[in-house]
């Protein structure tokens, strides 16, 4: 029998379940949460502190081919955070590109017990269970980039939609993937000519189809095969100049459907060029408030280094040009690809502070929680374990007022952020960091702590500075059993790997291992990965067709 | 460049890549390693023939090889990495941590 | 020859994946008869000896020169690893994940050097990476796209031999479906070669001027006039008319090899061409790649990277991971005679590296582990065999562009896998650690 523990008078942030702040005890067994303890159980005394299911991250990239070339052409990266070795515990470095037993530790420490990595070409799954596997402590998944997927093209040019179904169930089967990624939808597949897509109805050479119609046609797949998550999506135009435009042409397209749309805060732009740049989120928490069906991450950007790493090779090109800082470019055989730009984001920079603003007018704009959750997508918009500090400008107005008047001067008129009183409540947080994206995820087990929830819990101690507050988790529980205490990582297990068993919808055709060996350049029977390859891992189930 | 100067290069070959796999102490082996390429020009310059023997020297050491005509350019030589090109190579990496293993200035002269 | 662990009904594995060069080709047959290798389907001439010869030259487990037990090299390799001040972890290109992994967490509990064959292989090349980028693709792309491709001091004919047909030179892609008729290969060397005879075009060029040659590419690429006439050997129209070409191919790719890397200038060479390549992409879309070898050196790298942050030249003396090309480089570590104690896994250092350094292994305990008999195992004080990375032992390898793939184990043998014995180390190394038995912890080094 596992570990049995009670956690005695904390107040309890339990939004899935309705409590906000009530004193409450749970009660952990075999690493769940249960009604009560079978037998003689430790006690954790939570008095005057708060209780919180463990973090869930639905965006980063903390591991992947494309994430460790990042780490590896960034060596000055790695200089000023080092994590020396302890007893069970492995060195690493930091710092926006950490390796992976510092990402797991690091994690472990905010309180984040869930993460999901965030963009991954199918043929480089492998690679990246390994590195999630080398990944301690917490639970993650990973999602399959499809979004200028040249078989998904090729059926979609063809009307043959029973195949895209047929293909993404194939994909996420053999490869043990978690949800469906798409990135920039058709631009990529430009990029192998040097170009982009210019909006939803621009059709990409060769394949003739347009952004719009992947976007129907994977959101469509995605739904009839009832995967947990909606799709994810890293919409056309990121990081441009009005491309709050394209963002709202394409959550108009996906009405009705569920859509995650990932950093909504580098889809919120306006202004006819750079020197127009201005804000639109209001226009597009506008739209996400009155269509339920839209979850978003804001991709809030934070000041200091960050490591621009995407699937939209375009966009990374022009960051190049833009930036002139170095820039790593890996075009993928049939699939996807890679861009990566070392970028430092900085106060007394205009745009970069504009991009502050936008990130934060979103949160505080978009009325329900359950609709807007917690990233900066690590590391494009800076490391993940600077949450904290984007938690306390969320909470406490007068500290964001002052941050307001330390960035670039011509932030002020250009944002509302001035009259924007809104101060999230301790259960709005545990919304934003946890319950929101575990719902949006379909993890019924993870971002709650009621009766069958994984014993994921995390600890704080009340603090009128909340960066302290969940810099500082008093205790972090995973899986029953205690990782953090005062400060320190005190146990590394392995975490899970979760990915989804899809519903059979039929083989591939017969035609198609032909094809596969005529355009890859691996056989057929070497591209699915071997289960037994992860040797830590859950199943979650799949719902009903949507 | 003195006409016993030469550019020496190390490098891949087919049959040093083949052989290795009998065992570096396998005579076709070490044949393929201590087995220089010069252009035939250069071989009867220095003197010798196709097959003879020559004493080549790097700043860090020498080897006794026998030379092949080869189509390869004048003032160019070529032997496959083994002990015997491992011995002419030097340690200075001029800290980027790789050796001049190509492109390194030897003296040739016929040995015997 | 050694005896072979017999398996009764002959068998044929497909879909192998062969370690020898970089290709990592992934279709090869391999028939086993009775535990022995006795026929290869689709390997070039490298991989088919690496699978046939799978029994010759194999090493034999060996303390001080005396045969021994596994268990008791073992306890030996322990004993000195544990009380090593300044060891090396060394090789680990012909081996899979799992050792790859264990090496790096040895390292970690030894305080160790860790370097691998990039270092005298490509190395040069990822640190002109980190100076400025690249823009490079997976094979299939050039398969399926390239128009022009240029291999610039490298020998794919020789060095890595299914390249042309697999992906660079003839096979038929979704936009070249004609294979060779729609693509140019020019090949850029100081001398012919057998690839030489693959390519459409060959421009000779003088050792040692690659720096200058790339530079000049450059300035005409940016529409500069050059007062030269001739730049390393190439008449400047030369160079012009393959700037023409670079600049209106539809997808053109370099391929670059130790031509570049070790020879004078180093990563500066790289840095210039892949600058060369990044300017490309303001006229057309332009690519390079990396001809890596040794199998699963990428492998290596890609371990190395995601557990350390850094791709070679790690040092965990101070008890976190530090990189410096020169200072933590194998050639220089062992140069500067600093190296107290060696663990050479699946790689022949001795055999790979300049003469001089030779001589200090030998003064040191040198520990190897090794499928087979090398110039390193010849005067190891430890040799311990092991199953044979893809062949006797599988797990996770790369290919010379990134791409990951499953070595399988093909065959029985009578030797545990790399990783089997690397773990076994770390085991008694933690015991002896824990009973007081290690060196003191590090205080660094000054």
């Amino acid at each position: 029998m596992g570990r049995s523990l009670k956690i005695i008078g904390g107040e309890v942030y339990d939004p899935a379940n309705g409590i906000d702040g009530a004193i409450k005890e749970i009660c952990v067994e075999d690493g769940k949460v249960v009604q009560s303890c079978t037998g003689p159980a430790e006690v954790i005394d939570a008095t005057n502190l708060v209780v919180m299911p463990g973090g869930v991250d639905i965006h980063t990239h903390i591991g992947s081919p494309a994430v460790n070339a990042a780490r590896g052409f960034r060596p000055e990266d790695h200089r000023h955070v080092h994590f020396s070795k302890k007893p069970g515990l492995r060195s690493g470095v930091g710092s926006t590109v950490p390796s992976t037993f510092a990402t797991g530790y690091l994690y472990a420490q905010m309180g984040y017990t869930t993460v999901m990595e965030g963009a991954n070409a199918p043929i480089g799954v492998r690679h990246t269970h390994e590195e999630l596997i080398d990944t301690p402590i917490v639970d993650k998944g990973l999602y399959i980039e499809l979004g200028s997927n040249e078989f998904i093209l090729k059926f979609i040019k063809a009307g043959e939609m029973e195949k895209v179904k047929r293909y993404v169930a194939w994909l996420i089967r053999s490869l043990k993937a978690y949800g469906v990624k798409l990135v920039n939808p058709g631009g990529v597949e430009q990029w192998k000519y040097g170009k982009d897509v210019k909006n939803l109805d621009d059709k990409v050479h060769y394949f003739d189809v347009t952004p719009r119609q992947i976007l129907k046609a994977l959101a469509w797949a995605n739904e009839s095969l009832g995967l947990p998550h909606s799709i994810h999506l890293h919409a056309n135009s990121l990081g441009t100049p009005n491309n709050y435009l394209t963002t709202l042409d394409t959550m108009q397209t996906l009405e009705g459907s569920r859509l995650h749309v990932a950093h909504a805060q580098f889809h919120s732009y306006g202004g006819e060029n750079w020197g127009g740049f201005c804000s639109k989120a209001a226009e597009i928490a506008e739209y996400i408030n009155t269509h339920p069906n839209i979850t978003t991450d804001i991709g809030q950007i934070v000041f200091g280094d960050a490591t621009t790493i995407t699937a939209d090779g375009p966009w990374q090109y022009r960051l190049y040009k833009l930036s002139k800082n170095k820039w790593y470019n890996q075009d993928i055989e049939v699939e996807s690809g890679c861009g990566i730009v070392p970028y430092t984001y900085r106060e007394n920079n205009f745009v970069n502070s504009l991009q502050w603003a936008i990130g934060l007018e979103l949160f505080l704009l978009i009325r329900d929680p359950w609709q807007v959750f917690l990233s900066t997508d690590h590391p494009n918009g800076g490391p993940f374990y600077l949450y904290p500090w984007i938690i306390r400008l969320l909470m406490d107005k007068p500290f964001r007022d002052e941050m307001l008047k330390r960035v670039h001067k011509r932030v002020m008129p250009e944002t509302i952020l001035k009259a924007l009183d809104r101060e999230y409540t301790l259960y709005e947080i545990a919304i934003i960091s946890r319950a929101g994206p575990a719902r949006a995820l379909g993890l019924k087990h993870k971002g709650h702590l009621g009766v069958g929830a994984d014993a994921d819990i995390t600890i704080y101690s009340k603090d009128s500075d909340k960066e302290q507050m969940f810099e500082h988790p008093v205790y972090v529980i995973k899986a029953g059993e205690t990782v953090l205490r005062d400060g320190e990582i005190v146990h590394s297990p392995d975490g899970k790997t979760l990915f989804v068993v899809p519903p059979d919808v039929g083989e591939m055709d017969p035609t198609f291992k032909t094809e596969f060996e005529n355009y890859y350049t691996i056989r057929y029977q070497n591209f699915p990965i071997d289960i037994e390859d992860i040797p830590n891992r859950e199943a979650i189930p799949v719902g009903d067709p949507r | 460049m003195a006409e016993t100067q030469f550019i020496l290069i190390t490098g891949r070959s087919t049959k040093q890549g083949k052989t290795v796999h009998l065992g570096k102490q396998a005579q076709e082996y070490r044949d393929e390693i201590s087995t220089l390429q010069m252009n035939l020009k250069d071989i009867e310059a220095l003197g010798l023939q196709d097959g003879g023997q020559v004493k080549v020297a790097s700043k860090y050491g020498s080897m006794v090889v026998k030379v092949k005509k080869w189509d390869i350019p004048q003032g160019i030589i070529f032997i496959p990495y083994g002990e015997v090109s491992n011995a002419l190579i030097g340690s200075d990496t001029q800290a980027t941590g790789m050796p001049d293993s190509k492109g390194i200035k030897v003296e040739v002269e016929r040995y015997g | 020859m050694a005896e072979s662990v017999a398996v009764k009904e002959p068998y044929v594995m497909t879909g192998v994946v062969c370690p020898y060069c970089g290709v990592t080709c992934d279709d090869l047959e391999v028939r086993v008869e009775n535990g022995k290798i006795t026929d290869v389907k689709n390997a070039c001439v490298l991989g088919k000896d690496t699978f046939l010869h799978h029994l010759e030259g194999l090493s034999t487990p060996r303390l001080y020169g005396k045969p021994a037990t596994i268990d008791e090299c073992i306890d030996a390799a322990a004993g000195i690893l544990a009380k090593a001040k300044y060891p090396l972890i060394y090789g680990l290109d012909s081996t899979e994940l799992g050792a790859q992994r264990a090496s790096i967490e040895l390292a970690d509990l030894i305080g160790a050097n860790i370097d691998h064959t990039s270092s005298v292989c490509h190395a040069p090349s990822y640190q002109a990476v980190m100076t400025v980028g690249i823009p490079t693709c997976t094979s299939g792309e050039t398969k399926n796209r390239a128009d022009l491709v240029i291999f610039w001091g490298c020998n794919p004919a020789e060095a890595h031999p299914r390249h042309a047909t697999r992906y660079s030179v003839t096979p038929k892609g979704m936009f070249t479906p004609k294979g060779k008729k729609d693509r140019m290969v020019i090949q850029v060397d100081v001398r012919p070669t057998p690839t030489t005879r693959i390519a459409d075009a060959f421009i000779q060029m003088k050792p040692n001027s690659d720096y200058e040659v790339i530079s000049a590419l450059r300035a005409l690429v940016k529409g500069h006039e050059l007062e030269q006439t001739e730049i390393g050997g190439i008449a400047v129209d030369e160079l012009k008319a393959l700037v023409e070409k670079m600049k209106s191919c539809k997808f053109g790719i370099v391929y670059w090899g130790m031509g570049l890397t070790q020879t004078r200038g180093k990563y500066l060479n790289l840095v210039a061409l892949l600058k060369l390549a990044q300017d490309l992409n303001e006229f057309t879309k332009f690519s390079c790649a990396a001809m890596r070898g040794h199998g699963n050196v990428v492998g290596m790298a890609q371990v190395l990277t995601w557990q350390t942050g850094y791709p070679f030249h790690v040092n965990m003396s101070r008890g976190y991971p530090r990189f410096n090309p020169g200072e933590f480089s194998v050639v220089d570590l062992l140069a500067r005679k600093e190296v107290d104690a060696a663990l050479i896994v699946a790689g022949d250092a001795i055999g790979n590296f300049p003469g001089s350094l030779a001589e200090h292994l030998r003064s040191i305990p040198l520990i190897a582990i090794d499928p087979k008999e090398s110039d390193t195992t010849k005067v190891a004080d430890i040799v311990i065999p092991s199953a044979q990375g893809a062949i006797g032992a599988g797990g996770m390898a790369y290919r010379m562009d990134h791409i990951p793939l499953m070595f399988k184990k093909v065959v029985e043998s009578p030797y545990p896998s790399d990783r089997e014995i690397i773990d076994r180390i770390i085991a008694k190394v933690k015991a002896m650690k824990s009973r007081g038995n290690g060196a003191p912890a590090p205080a660094g080094r000054g």
